[in-house]
């Protein structure tokens, strides 16, 4: 693989960008590997390249029912953050910033991991007691987090709505410094690139129909393309991980829903920071192209279709304006649907299963895309060593026959 | 200057002219103008500079394809980005400029990116930017402020924006021919018809047309089509209105401009309408977009649609250029030219990829004096800021090539037509697929997937009369099909023209590699050229999806309308598949941008969940008292007296309520009446008391579970009858109980025979709490309130003054006390009735603080402070409650393993070693800070305050193994970093034995 860099460019340029290779060598599949990745998705890629990279495992592939990096990794709202409020979640998402701090040079690709910050704000008293835990959770557990009041806010986001006499008047925010928004997009492919250049195949087009076992160990999965040999499956497929693990004969606790996005028309830079409001449901950074980049609330009902109900969209926008009153006449260009996959305890399931062999990495709800680098790191040494690393041990599925949840609707309790 | 207009026609008023500005400079132009019209009158050719190249563009199109004259309008707070001056009516006054050029338009600095594009190919910033690693936010930032296009106003909008749900027979989407004559049809019909269009007036393509039609020239046609309209009560015309989404089960979005022509700003009126629409059928007669063709430097500016050529010349009487040549594949690009020549244009030269054959256009053309040239592409453009001449080469359809030899044409204007792309973009979002048609060459509809139907030349169909046809057939049916009688329509006669097959030609490729000429644009707003999708395709990035996503085709603010169809097409070259191989990506609502305004609606300030205030809110306002936001009610947070501070406040009101008498308003309660046959054995499973073991006139306590265990919810309930219960919840939780409780009754347990009913605006609750409590109020009822008649925990009906009330005894303070409940109407005027007869006793309304303390001290929990989702009865010393008789939900959870477990964090109380620190709320506690590593954490600080009664801080916090370690000390970690000594105690502090709320 011939490196990216400022200087390859312009040697490029030099014989009119026609010595470009192709990032990923689109594969066929073989016979046989010694562990395939069931979802071309960030997660399902970056597990692919740790698994080359940090257990020498290069007999590997990837088989993606439609183009890699489609699925999630294509439609969310980029924002990458750690501090959550449990050990075991903080843990895990600090894991995964810590490999976003130095991914671009990791996998020459640049996924421009842009570290300005973000603020999560508390509207009522009851908002704030939980910040004022998380992040005093999350300093004691090494995580930068501060709490900032509503000057503060007002003196770093100009433009944002602080008067006390808005509906939700902001009193405060949670502020992570190192956390911000990466190119959702670049992930998946510069995963794919890595992987490939380590020899994993990368196979599109390729769907898995069934899942074989032989007693209770995995022998292979039946795909469009044919049957592949393999003694480790690694299941990594967002909102269909259950029909997935049904073909193993697995019941997951899981629920699909919709989620939806939008997007404004590319502006001059407005917001230099991310903006989340649980409380009001509505979540804003700007892209770098330009863009505002909205995420709304989960829609209530189950489903597997990527089309949520347009009253979401409503009232996110209704929050929006609460937050940025300015923002009124600015206008919505995309709107798009998503479905995610949520475990009763709105915590990932990174585990192994009771049929040998077959590992399971689903249940990241609303917040997977930020735990991409660490997911893929943590279920790799899953899947070579054939147990859990101390990280991604407590997201058992076993969890939900002992009670053993890890919470994190602390952050959005009830309010009495 | 408007020196491109034209003496006569268009739909414009001579008379009426209008001065705008664009970029500072005054220009004039006409009532009824468009601002792209005024522009391309007064020949302005510069009007944008590109995304990414910063190359000088004009104006290409006439309608929300447009992908280059994109302005900033209005200043202040009333501006407005990414407009299309194609969409914008002129207005006196109308101030516009251009968002990208710096210093200016003619000469923009960034310019070089041009110059040194083969640097900045598709996806170059991948690659680069990399290192030093930290060096990211620097080259950020000068991206971002390179990148963007509008500025967003730095003021709240002043403008008000509305929504209207509407349900109709029929939306037709789209009021060209097709759309207005199955408008017509269906109208009359007697059917509930909506029909929209997103221009100022109805027509569509017959407003740049001359056509006779029924004997009628076409602007009478549209008139006598829109008088019928106009007439029939049962049809809704809604101009200027776009309908920008489609959803399920047939609801539509439709953005209505009421006053963006009128002025930038229109005090008192609403600026824009989102309609809501369920329609029970919906025609989808949206039209066409011409499709660009594809050669070196093809966005020059003075290049222009064909179709926009005919609009400019036909509908504003403006004429875009002299000397023009126009390129074009297909036939119906000639009428543009012989628009143009008729119109006064000194020469026009046709130069046609495909050859001579005899075609009434071809005829009509030769008759008018229009030049031809056949087997030829334009191979070049010559001219940066504006045309110059052009290129022309012979073309050879047998290896798709143009010869190298090219001749020389000068002209002003380029004219060009790649034929038409269907505007497929609502049936996509409806759900239905499109198909690649190979004798149209273009995406038509597939099957709808909703209650839909395409007709005219969305549907692909090109012919006039055809157009017709469709619409009338297809208003018939659908109206047949809804139980109106169809009636009949006489399809008017139209001119029938021969037309020759358009050859398809997605790109002008030389004999020399493509790759070497000048830059071939196919998505203007996006820069994205031919070079880039073969990049693309080199590097691996073959899908459709990932073509899109690398070279950001299609991403523009136009998403795509002008240059999709050629994207794909040169995708499928270079990987040398067929289009319909290659596929569409999905098209997403917006249509066309609306405002975030338009679709919040009314729903801002304070209408944003609109804030709940209970009946006897103006008391509490009076009293100035300052308000907390719980849930969507505000609630007095204490009353302070004479410029008291919040602690001297609740210290008095705290006082107050245990020596002598409180008042405190808990309308905000959530309320539930439960009745029904089953009542008792849906809340046997709901609660985890033995809700059967009530007597009727009982209060609990109860606690409802998760399916995992842990406390959900809590609240009094009371047994009013047999099958009769009353229900209280906490403020935050009242709207989820409710809606969970129905989901269990509605999917889980329909067999049930329960009703539920909320009363929580219907009842407001005041709290009569304090040792002086029931002498109060005994002096008000008739009833009974000794412990002998009324003891604790009991309900009755009572009567204050002529008004019906429920009396509950029970206590969230530990305090004898009384809720009464009332109907709202009379809520405020009982409050001052209680207020009065408190009078003697020094009565003291307050608010959630108190509130809070008094039932700190108690250590009564409040779920969602002192739980939290991973909360137990058992860990919140709740267990008294769980009934071992009976099932109920989260009961199995609590046998698992983890439910057992006895180092479970468990509610406690705590107090400041030093007896004077309030602890903070949320602070961590642990035993020290580890030097390296995460510090263990034993639990939480749930509730902290100050006890004025006993006289120091108390704390409620959830510790592991808390109850093992009565007496243990612990630090309490802030945000802040301070850590405060802490011993764990009972979470109990007033009153261990519960006395006084028993009293007799």
């Amino acid at each position: 693989m011939k490196k990216y860099s400022a200087f390859s460019l312009f040697k490029n340029a030099l014989t009119n960008n026609k010595n470009w290779q192709a990032s990923w060598r689109d594969a066929s599949p073989k016979s046989k590997y010694d562990a395939i990745i069931v979802g071309g998705g960030g997660h399902g890629l970056a597990t692919a390249y740790y698994l080359a990279k940090n257990h020498g495992m290069k007999n590997i592939a990837v088989v993606e029912k439609g183009w890699i990096g489609g699925g999630n990794t294509a439609r969310n709202t980029t924002i990458v953050r750690s501090n959550y409020l449990c050990k075991e979640s903080s843990l895990l998402y600090e894991k995964s910033l810590k490999l976003w701090e130095g991914l671009s040079q990791d996998i020459n690709f640049n996924v421009m991991f842009s570290q300005r910050g973000v603020y999560n704000l508390g509207h009522t008293l009851q908002d704030m007691r939980d910040i004022e835990r998380r992040v005093s959770a999350n300093q004691l557990n090494g995580i930068d987090a501060e709490v900032v009041n509503a000057q503060q806010i007002k003196e770093a986001i100009p433009l944002i709505n602080t008067s006390a006499t808005a509906r939700y008047p902001i009193l405060g925010a949670s502020l992570q410094r190192r956390a911000g928004v990466a190119r959702h997009d670049a992930i998946a492919w510069g995963y794919a690139r890595a992987a490939s250049e380590l020899g994993v195949d990368i196979i599109q087009q390729c769907e898995v129909t069934g899942i074989r076992k032989n007693g209770s160990q995995v022998t292979g999965i039946e795909t469009t393309r044919g049957y592949i040999e393999s003694k480790k499956v690694g299941v990594v497929v967002a909102g269909h991980a259950s029909v997935l693990a049904d073909m193993a004969g697995i019941r997951l606790p899981l629920e699909s829903h919709p989620l939806q996005a939008y997007v404004s028309e590319p502006l001059k830079p407005v917001l230099d920071t991310v903006i989340m409001s649980n409380a009001v449901h509505g979540y804003v950074s700007q892209s770098d192209k330009g863009e505002l980049v909205i995420g709304a609330g989960i829609d209530s009902y189950i489903g597997y279709g990527q089309r949520g109900s347009f009253h979401t969209i409503e009232h996110c926008m209704q929050a929006i304006i609460a937050l940025f009153p300015n923002f009124s006449r600015v206008r919505m260009l995309r709107q798009w649907g998503g479905i995610v996959d949520v475990s009763p305890d709105a915590c990932p399931i990174l585990s192994k299963t009771p049929v040998e062999g077959l590992y399971l990495n689903c249940g990241w709800g609303t917040g997977g895309f930020k735990a991409t680098p660490g997911s893929g790191w943590t279920f790799a040494h899953t899947i070579a060593n054939n147990q859990p690393h101390e990280l991604n041990a407590p997201f058992s599925l076993d969890r939900f026959s002992t009670g053993a949840l890890i919470d994190e609707h602390g952050a959005a309790a009830v309010a009495h | 200057m408007q020196t491109n207009r034209l003496n006569q026609g268009g739909f414009i008023d001579r008379h009426k002219t209008l001065r705008f500005t664009f970029n500072g400079q005054s220009y004039f132009g006409y009532q009824g103008d468009t601002l792209a019209s005024a522009l391309v009158a007064n020949d302005i050719k510069i009007v944008g500079r590109s995304f990414k190249y910063h190359r000088p563009r004009g104006i290409i199109g006439s309608g929300a394809e447009e992908p280059n004259a994109i302005f900033q309008i209005g200043s202040g707070a009333t501006t407005e980005a990414g407009m299309r001056a194609t969409q914008i009516e002129l207005y006196d006054g109308l101030v516009a400029k251009s968002e990208k050029g710096w210093p200016s338009l003619s000469f923009d600095i960034a310019i070089i990116n041009d110059w040194f594009s083969k640097l900045f190919g598709a996806g170059f910033y991948y690659k680069t930017f990399m290192y030093p690693a930290k060096f990211w936010k620097i080259y950020e930032y000068f991206l971002r402020r390179m990148a963007g296009l509008g500025r967003a106003p730095k003021q709240p909008d002043p403008d008000h924006y509305s929504h209207q749900n509407i349900h109709c027979d029929i939306l037709i989407v789209g009021a060209g021919p097709a759309g207005l004559i199955a408008g017509v049809s269906a109208g009359k019909s007697g059917a509930k018809v909506i029909i929209a269009d997103d221009q100022a007036m109805f027509g569509g393509s017959l407003l740049a047309s001359k056509e006779i039609i029924g004997g009628q020239s076409s602007e009478e046609w549209i008139a006598s089509q829109v008088e019928i309209l106009k007439t029939l009560p049962n049809v809704t015309c809604l101009p200027r209105s776009t309908v920008f989404g489609y959803y399920d089960y047939n609801f539509l979005t439709i953005n209505e401009r009421c006053t963006n022509h009128l002025s930038e700003f229109t005090a008192g009126k609403i600026r824009q309408k989102l309609w809501r629409v369920r329609a029970k059928r919906v025609v989808l007669a949206q039209g066409a977009f011409e499709r660009p063709l594809v050669f070196p430097n093809n966005d020059r500016p003075g290049i222009m649609l064909a179709s926009a050529v005919s609009n400019y010349i036909h509908r504003y009487g403006v004429i875009p250029g002299k000397n023009a040549v126009l390129f074009t594949n297909n036939d119906s690009a000639y009428q543009a030219a012989i628009d143009i020549k008729t119109a006064g244009a000194q020469s026009v030269l046709i130069v046609d990829s495909r050859s001579e054959q005899p075609s009434d256009m071809v005829d009509a053309a030769k008759k008018c004096g229009v030049e031809l040239q056949f087997d030829a592409v334009i191979r070049n453009v010559i001219g940066n800021k504006s045309i110059k001449a052009v290129q022309i080469s012979a073309y050879d359809a047998s290896d798709n090539t143009c010869k190298d030899k090219a001749e020389k044409r000068d002209c002003d204007l380029l004219i060009y037509s790649g034929g038409w792309s269907p505007a497929v973009h609502l049936h996509s979002q409806s759900g239905g697929k499109n198909k690649w048609d190979n004798e149209r060459h273009c995406f038509v509809p597939g099957k709808p997937s909703q209650a839909s139907s395409s007709i005219g030349s969305c549907n692909g169909t090109w012919i006039l009369e055809d157009c017709l046809k469709e619409g009338i057939t297809c208003a018939q049916e659908m109206v047949t099909n809804l139980g109106f009688k169809a009636v009949d329509m006489k399809l008017p006669s139209s001119k029938k023209t021969k037309i020759n097959p358009m050859m398809p030609l997605w790109q002008v490729i030389a004999k020399d590699s493509s790759e070497n000429l000048p830059k071939q644009f196919v998505d203007y707003q996006n820069d994205t050229t031919v070079s880039d999708i073969y990049l693309a395709v080199r590097e691996g990035y073959t899908g459709i999806e990932h073509v899109k996503r690398y070279t950001a085709l299609g991403f523009g603010t136009d998403q795509g309308k002008l240059g999709n169809i050629n994207g794909m097409a040169i995708l499928g070259q270079a990987l040398k598949k067929p289009i319909e191989q290659i596929g569409t990506t999905t098209f997403r609502p917006a249509y066309t941008p609306v405002t975030f305004g338009v679709v919040a609606g009314e729903d801002i300030d304070e209408m944003f969940e609109p804030t709940r205030k209970t009946a006897i809110h103006d008391f509490h306002a009076d009293r100035k008292a300052p308000f907390e936001i719980v849930g969507q009610w505000l609630r007095p947070w204490y009353f302070p007296e004479d410029n008291e501070d919040m602690l001297s406040a609740v210290s008095r009101e705290c006082i107050a309520a245990r020596s002598s008498l409180g008042i405190m308003d808990a309308s905000t309660l959530g309320k539930i009446d439960v009745c029904g046959k089953d009542a008792v054995s849906f809340l046997e499973k709901i609660y985890t008391h033995d809700v059967a073991k009530m007597a009727i006139g009982q209060c609990a306590y109860g606690i409802m579970l998760g399916e995992d265990g842990m406390i959900k919810d809590d609240g009094v309930m009371a047994r009013l009858g047999e099958n009769h219960f009353y229900l209280t919840t906490t403020t935050g939780g009242a709207a989820n109980v409710m809606s969970w409780l129905e989901q269990w009754l509605q999917t889980e347990w329909p067999h049930l025979d329960v009703y539920m009913t909320s009363l929580t605006d219907h009842l407001s609750t005041i709290a009569l709490v304090g040792p002086n409590s029931r002498r109060v109020l005994q002096t008000l009822v008739n009833t009974d309130l000794s412990a002998e008649f009324f003891p604790f925990m009991r309900t009755c009906k009572s009567e204050i003054a002529g008004i019906a009330i429920d009396l509950y005894r029970v206590s969230f303070s530990g305090e004898l006390a009384f809720e009464v409940n009332v109907n709202s109407n009379f809520a405020l005027h009982l409050w001052n009735l209680l207020m009065k007869a408190g009078k003697d006793f020094g009565i003291t309304p307050y608010g959630t603080e108190t509130m809070h303390v008094l039932r700190a001290e108690k250590g009564f929990i409040i779920v969602g402070q002192d739980t939290d989702g991973s909360v137990n009865p058992l860990d919140a010393g709740l267990g008294w409650l769980i009934s071992k008789e009976k099932d109920f939900l989260g009961k199995r959870s609590l046998e698992r393993a983890d439910s057992l477990r006895k180092d479970r964090k468990q509610l406690v109380g705590l107090l400041s070693v030093d007896n004077k620190s309030v602890i903070p709320e949320g602070a961590q506690l642990i035993e020290k800070k580890a030097t390296s590593g995460p510090t263990p954490m034993y639990g939480h600080v749930s509730s902290s305050y100050y006890s004025p009664i006993l006289g120091h801080p108390i704390a409620l916090a959830l510790v592991q193994s808390g109850r093992n370690r009565y007496g243990e000390k612990l630090l309490a970690v802030s945000s802040d970093a301070k850590a405060i000594e802490v011993s764990i105690t009972k979470p109990i502090f007033y009153d261990l034995k519960g006395e006084q709320q028993r009293v007799e």
